[in-house]
């Protein structure tokens, strides 16, 4: 479904992205793990196509078309996803409203009709019941005075309803106690398909108990420099990342 | 570039929607003013004596006003001289209905999305269509006067009511207010009138359409909405102006009396020829809009959208009088390119138990500038009064400018006036957000500022809402290139 190759991004002309690569395939679930500022919400950011960046090696390739020549909404148009792991509020647009708008836009985008109020109201009364969420919540200006459980579990419903192919859960499990953890993943899991795929960001493993990993992998100073599977996120979590650093010091 | 610094680039090549102009044949006066040019004016509109005599006795007082300097607004000096006061399209004999109206003039309108045609049909909106300086048509007046609604121009009401229009004209604004409302009364041309009787529920929104045409004119127009007792009547005011590289004059008043337990809504949606992006040409929009509550538990609300002008300065105001009575104001002020905006409202505290509530929000782009300038003042014998004051900008980019201007005057204890105030700017953050959703730039942009507008945009009556909120969209849309 995607893959990246040998990708170099910097800010401000500071490399944070030193040479990733990665395939990703339908029905797969990566997990991107690694101590802070290693470049994680970076790899994210690039993917859903934030301008701060620029690259300057390497490609990107989203089923067969190159990614890095789109625009964010038509990353977007084409089933990328980003959940934020900080969203953004926008005073006095709901959420209903917000969704309604970028839905028929996606629609648009693929020569689709526009959804008419009734088959909107319907789409996202299943979708409210699949990740649990209340009404109240989505007639309330995005994200604005929402706890953070309910951010997270907002960026949620908007993937239901969106039904992205990619799906890129940046740092979702921050702030969230562990009943609002347990919700959120369990969304994660009934959007999961076998021809959808799912890049999960995170620092701890906690997350990866509920949302299981196919691939596990450490990104470090702007690098993967370690991939194995559900086991080697069960391994950080006991050893932390330090062994890796000295891994990575010794070569 | 950033994306901010884009939707800028995008903002300031964006075009005027209503920038022609048709050629009918005018009758004109010659340019400049003198005591001359208002007998003109009378003599054209078959005024009686004591019209006359009040507009002459406006003239004399304008002519030893000096214009006001206080408003936040730069603009060349305006030569009174080279403006034209009067410009009427010809038509060779009063029509008596719509349908002897110069097709030409309907086809102008109905450019502008006000079929009259259409609206005689539909029922919802009457409307009074002025262009240049004269009313051409009102629609719905017959099944508005079985009410004992008057809805007409301002000509005809001098003609058929005079003894209502001798009675308020003047009274809520007076000749020599201002230096704008001084030369209105001299030489405005036409306008609406309305009078609600007592009791009655206006069934209709009534609704006027204001369009400058003929070039180096002024426009003058004078509205004048009376509502008796216990009465009813939502009213609407649209404008829009051909695109001209001078700047034109737009000096109106609008006076509304609101009697015991009456209540008047008045809302307009601002749309005229704002400049080219470098600032050349637009309308210089001075106006003087007030309304009176006179009676007890009478309220006047105020709405405003206003997107057009070259230069605006108006401060649509309420003085409560009646006990009791409530005053509104709620408004959006869009500033793009070299706009200037000076706008905000006055709420004059009067009678006992009066309240007043003030909802401006304010959207700079380009190198505009939007001031907005509210006072609110609680007279000594207005026990128990309440203001809220709430004031937010919005600024894209770092070239425009927003300023709040608030100035309160409390002379009775017992008042509680309360005002807040936000600048905020439109985040690359939102509008990322949004497109990692599907939503392009400036659909984004039109969303976060209608987001940030709703508030007020909630208080239109419907049909100018959608029409208000495809308006903001355009303001603020461009080329995408």
């Amino acid at each position: 479904m995607i893959s990246i190759k040998n990708l170099h991004a910097s800010i401000e002309d500071k490399e944070i992205l030193k040479g990733i690569d990665l395939e990703v395939k339908a029905g797969e679930v990566h997990a991107i793990m690694g101590p802070n500022g290693s470049g994680k919400s970076t790899l994210a950011s690039v993917l859903a196509g934030r301008e701060d960046y620029d690259i300057t090696k390497g490609s990107v390739t989203f089923e067969n078309e190159d990614l890095l020549e789109l625009s964010p909404e038509e990353r977007a148009q084409k089933g990328i996803f980003l959940a934020f792991q900080y969203p953004v509020e926008i005073p006095g647009v709901s959420t209903t409203n917000f969704l309604k708008t970028a839905i028929n836009q996606v629609r648009e985008a693929r020569g689709e009709k526009a959804l008419d109020a009734v088959n909107f109201l319907k789409l996202m009364k299943e979708k409210m019941k699949l990740v649990d969420i209340d009404q109240s919540l989505l007639s309330r200006s995005l994200n604005e005075g929402f706890s953070g459980g309910e951010k997270k579990r907002n960026e949620i419903f908007q993937m239901a309803m969106l039904e992205p192919k990619l799906s890129i859960l940046d740092e979702t499990d921050s702030g969230l106690d562990i009943d609002a953890l347990k919700i959120v993943a369990d969304g994660v899991n009934k959007l999961k398909t076998k021809d959808t795929a799912t890049i999960v960001v995170t620092h701890y493993q906690r997350l990866l108990d509920y949302i299981v990993p196919d691939y596990v992998h450490v990104l470090y100073k702007g690098r993967i420099v370690k991939s194995g599977d559900k086991s080697l996120a069960l391994e950080l979590e006991e050893k932390g990342y330090d062994w890796i650093k000295e891994e990575v010091a010794a070569v | 570039m950033s994306t901010d610094d884009q939707i800028l680039e995008e903002f300031t090549s964006k075009e005027y929607e209503h920038g022609w102009s048709v050629d009918f044949e005018a009758d004109e006066a010659p340019l400049g003013i003198n005591e001359d040019i208002v007998r003109f004016i009378s003599a054209k509109k078959e005024e009686p004596q004591w019209l006359l005599d009040w507009r002459l006795k406006a003239f004399d007082l304008w002519q030893n006003m000096t214009e006001p300097k206080w408003p936040n607004v730069k603009y060349p000096k305006i030569d009174f001289q080279a403006i034209r006061y009067y410009s009427a399209p010809k038509q060779d004999k009063k029509p008596k209905s719509l349908d002897e109206v110069d097709p030409e003039l309907l086809k102008t309108f109905e450019r502008l999305g006000i079929s009259l045609q259409e609206q005689k049909r539909l029922t919802g909106v009457a409307v009074d269509a002025v262009i240049d300086s004269v009313s051409v048509a009102t629609t719905f007046k017959e099944k508005l006067s079985e009410l004992g609604v008057i809805f007409c121009s301002f000509s005809e009401a001098v003609h058929e009511h005079p003894e209502l229009v001798k009675k308020y004209l003047g009274s809520v604004v007076p000749a020599n207010d201002n230096y704008y409302a001084a030369l209105n009364s001299a030489v405005f041309s036409d306008g609406s009138f309305c009078y609600i009787p007592k009791g009655v529920r206006c069934p209709m929104e009534l609704s006027t359409y204001f369009r400058i045409n003929a070039a180096n004119t002024g426009q003058f127009e004078r509205t004048l909405i009376v509502a008796e007792d216990e009465s009813y009547v939502s009213y609407l005011e649209g404008c829009t102006a051909p695109q001209r590289d001078e700047n034109q004059l737009h000096a109106a008043v609008v006076e509304i009396y609101a009697a015991k337990k009456a209540e008047v809504k008045y809302s307009t949606v601002q749309n005229w020829y704002p400049g080219d992006k470098n600032g050349k040409g637009g309308i210089y929009n001075f106006v003087t809009k007030r309304g009176i509550c006179a009676g007890d538990h009478s309220k006047i609300s105020w709405t405003q959208v206003e997107t057009g002008s070259a230069v605006t300065w108006k401060y649509p105001s309420c003085i409560l009088k009646g006990d009791n009575s409530v005053g509104e104001f709620y408004s959006v002020a869009v500033t793009n390119n070299h706009q200037q905006a000076d706008t905000g409202t006055k709420m004059i505290h009067i009678g006992r138990n009066t309240r007043s509530r003030i909802v401006s929000k304010g959207i700079s782009a380009g190198k505009s500038q939007n001031s907005y300038r509210g006072q609110v003042e609680i007279m000594k014998r207005a026990e128990n009064s309440r203001n809220f004051s709430q004031c937010d900008s919005l600024l894209m980019g770092d070239k425009c400018g927003a300023h709040t201007f608030p100035y309160i005057d409390i002379k009775n204890k017992t008042a509680q006036v309360e005002h807040e105030a936000t600048t905020s700017k439109i985040g690359e953050d939102q509008i990322f957000y949004c497109q990692q959703r599907g939503i392009d730039e400036e659909t984004a942009v039109a969303l976060i500022v209608n987001g940030f507008a709703k508030e007020v945009m909630n208080k239109l009556p419907m049909e100018f809402a959608v029409e208000a909120q495809k308006l903001l969209a355009l303001t603020l849309e461009g080329s995408v290139g």
